[in-house]
């Protein structure tokens, strides 16, 4: 295309189209930058900030920042990967997290991120909030207590789903999800198939009843590292680079 | 109630050995300063029951199997068997109940091989007398290294079928309601296949130490802790013994039913749990005998005791040599309970060699679902004895009621039975000896207690064994394994 231009990622030169975000150059060009509001089919939100790189030097949130020409981004240096892995350890205790039983074990990408970053066990003290499971749809049940507030089923519902079912309500530690229904999930109008319910990256939003029927070996995460993927591009553009 | 007085009583709970298995034993004496009765306190406090409430009824058994690291497969599948009813899946396709049955044969050779080699052998090794530097699993393998061996790996086979049929070895989630999530791949079973010969004869040679040890000291074993009991557990419809599924069946001493094919959802009506001040853990008793006649035992003897036969050839012929020992009658030797064990570890062998011959095992259809009901009741025979769970679920759902009643539980009673005979035989004036420490650890050793799991692996469950007379004056002590002095 003729438009698409060039910045540095990592100290390599990689091509970008206009109104790509870092995040999507980085993903076209084989970079995994860590997310987990950011979502390929949703809106950008730069909430979760798990990924902040350095643009010219300035932290910046690679999923709402344009790429431009001549930008010079590092994704992965010490600093940033450290905050990373706080930002996961917030994550962790701020909710009731309890991966040994949750059923999206193995699929979770906070449990994921845990692993790729090495985390072993919190460094900050467990919040053991007290949260509310809503089971009052007939399909679909949402256990705010493994909810991190990423907001991707407000955006889903909203501009997938063209439902609006999901909202969120207060502010600072006490912001949740709330529903568009006075008596709770069961009075909305989602449906087991929506995206919103799709796009949950934790066990937060369920199809009832499907629970642990992959078995441990087959989930998304058991055989290779979140982000792998989008890894994988560059690795297979690198071997085909040698065979040339 | 015995004359301790309770406002003079003295509970002491160290928080730190409770949570790694710790048996505390009071002794209470009567005017004369004999034994009048025996209390063993369980201290740990689980609460499972409680925090089930308001999770969906599919996470259950996966959730309720952290009840236990050792045979984590019980509560897995006993949960899972429950809410089968609740999805009215309860007629399990060939394959899903096969991989089932997998899983919990795997599950009771590993558990009965660790029970047996790393926990048991050194005191039947050994004696009851050896010195404890000596008398633990190390002193086995040092001595007896082929035998340590070949606990090691009877233990590994079985934990190696679990993740095949499980996902995991520990905490899985193979079964799901209303059937299991994966069939066995022909590579799985060939890998399993090609050692099952090594691991029956290995089974054969536990089988007769245990026999042969039994025979043996049957003169010192006969009395040794041991007591009349009824005995309880699952039974297949035409009366052979049936580790995964069954009716409830007890007999009384004299080997006659109390009931019989009871299908094990009407439980309540039959069982019933009574509470005592002094144990987290409830006692449960046949209804119609009542608490003072209605415990019962439950676990290897009295499956081998209650079942009519045994559908696997060695293991019944094993089973036939064990019952001569009643002489027509269930067979009452607390000790005995480790030949039954090893009966059984041969019996879920044979069972494996023959499933792993079966081809439903590579079928496809894994789950069925029927109509929804609100009450779900699923019972196993878990390598320790008959497990109960009952679940509630409301139409969202969610549980909303749990009743477990673990097998350690229903031999609670008995083993409190045990630590007083032995105390009765044993106790000379009010002096805690170590061998009356030793007797009483091995006692409750025979029932293979979950209380006890963690640190009981090196040889040395804590144990305090406490003197108290009949103004509930504490006047004798002793302890293995825990620290007096920060206990007090």
């Amino acid at each position: 295309m003729s438009k698409t231009f060039t910045l540095t990622i990592d100290n390599t030169a990689v091509k970008a189209e206009p109104g790509w975000t870092i995040l999507q150059a980085a993903d076209a060009a084989g970079v995994y930058i860590p997310r987990l509001c950011g979502h390929k089919d949703l809106v950008p939100h730069g909430s979760c900030r798990v990924c902040t790189v350095l643009v010219n030097g300035r932290p910046q949130s690679a999923c709402t920042t344009p790429a431009t020409p001549g930008m010079v981004v590092d994704t992965a240096t010490d600093e940033l990967k450290e905050h990373r892995k706080r930002l996961i350890e917030m994550l962790f205790v701020e909710g009731n997290h309890f991966c040994m039983f949750c059923e999206r074990s193995g699929g979770c990408e906070l449990q994921a991120l845990g692993y790729r970053f090495g985390m072993l066990s919190p460094r900050y003290p467990y919040q053991f909030p007290v949260r509310e499971v809503d089971a009052s749809h007939p399909d679909v049940m949402v256990d705010r207590n493994r909810c991190i507030l990423c907001g991707r089923c407000v955006r889903a519902s909203r501009d997938l789903d063209g439902r609006s079912a999901f909202q969120f309500v207060g502010r600072g530690p006490e912001k949740r999800i709330a529903f568009n229904a006075a008596d709770g999930l069961g009075g909305t109008d989602i449906e087991a198939a929506d995206r919103a319910v799709e796009v949950c990256p934790v066990g937060a939003i369920l199809r009832k009843r499907e629970g642990y029927r992959v078995p441990i070996g087959q989930r998304p995460y058991d055989r290779d590292p979140i982000g792998s993927d989008i890894e994988a591009k560059a690795a297979a553009a690198a071997g085909a680079g040698e065979e040339d | 109630m015995a004359t301790a007085a309770p406002q003079t009583r003295k509970i002491v709970i160290e928080p730190v050995t409770r949570v790694e298995g710790h048996g505390k034993v009071t002794i209470l004496l009567d005017e004369e300063r004999k034994v009048r009765q025996a209390r063993l306190h369980i201290v740990e406090f689980r609460g499972f029951e409680r925090f089930v409430q308001g999770r969906p009824f599919w996470e259950a058994p996966v959730l309720v199997q952290r009840l236990c690291g050792i045979c984590p497969v019980s509560h897995h599948l006993a949960a899972a068997k429950a809410m089968d009813w609740i999805v009215g899946g309860e007629r399990l396709t060939p394959t899903a109940e096969k991989m089932r049955r997998l899983m919990h044969y795997g599950q009771t050779l590993q558990s009965h091989a660790l029970h047996f080699f790393h926990l048991v052998s050194p005191d039947l090794l050994f004696g009851f007398d050896a010195d404890p530097v000596e008398r633990n699993v190390v002193g086995v393998a040092r001595k007896f290294p082929d035998l340590a061996v070949q606990g090691v790996m009877l233990r590994k086979y079985g934990q190696e079928i679990i993740k095949a049929t499980a996902g995991k070895k520990i905490h899985g989630t193979g079964a799901i309601p209303g059937g299991g999530n994966k069939n066995l791949s022909i590579a799985e079973r060939d890998g399993f296949l090609k050692d099952i010969e090594q691991m029956l004869e290995w089974s054969r040679g536990a089988l007769k130490i245990a026999a042969d040890y039994t025979a043996e000291h049957l003169a010192d074993l006969a009395d040794f802790g041991s007591f009349v009991s009824n005995h309880l557990g699952l039974v297949r419809e035409d009366g052979a013994m049936d580790l995964y599924h069954g009716n409830l069946r007890a007999v009384d001493a004299e080997g006659k039913a109390i009931f019989d094919q009871v299908d094990y959802r009407k439980y309540l009506e039959y069982i019933e749990e009574e509470v005592k001040p002094w144990s987290y853990m409830k006692f449960p008793f046949i209804r119609s005998l009542g608490p003072d006649r209605g415990w019962y035992r439950v676990g290897p003897l009295a499956r081998v005791n209650i079942c009519d036969a045994i559908d696997t050839p060695e293991a019944e012929k094993a089973r036939a040599a064990f019952m001569e020992l009643g002489g027509g009658k269930p067979v009452q030797v607390t000790m005995a309970y480790h030949w039954a064990r090893m009966i059984e570890m041969l019996h879920a062998t044979e069972k494996i060699r023959d499933l792993l011959n079966d081809p439903d095992l590579q079928g496809e259809d894994l789950v069925v679902t029927g109509e929804r009901r609100p009450v779900g009741i699923g019972l196993i025979e878990a390598p320790r004895g008959t497990l109960f769970h009952h679940y509630e679920v409301n139409d969202r759902d969610q549980i909303v009621r749990c009743n477990l009643i673990v097998s350690t539980t229903n031999n609670n009673t008995p083993m409190n039975r045990a630590v007083e005979k032995v105390a009765r035989d044993h106790l000379e004036g009010v002096e805690v000896t170590e061998g009356l420490l030793n007797r009483i650890e091995v006692a409750i050793r025979a029932y293979d207690p979950c209380l006890s799991c963690a640190t009981h692996a090196m040889g040395r469950m804590p144990l305090v064994v406490e003197v108290v007379d009949a103004e509930g004056q504490r006047v004798g002590r002793g302890a293995k394994g825990v620290s007096l002095s920060a206990e007090a």
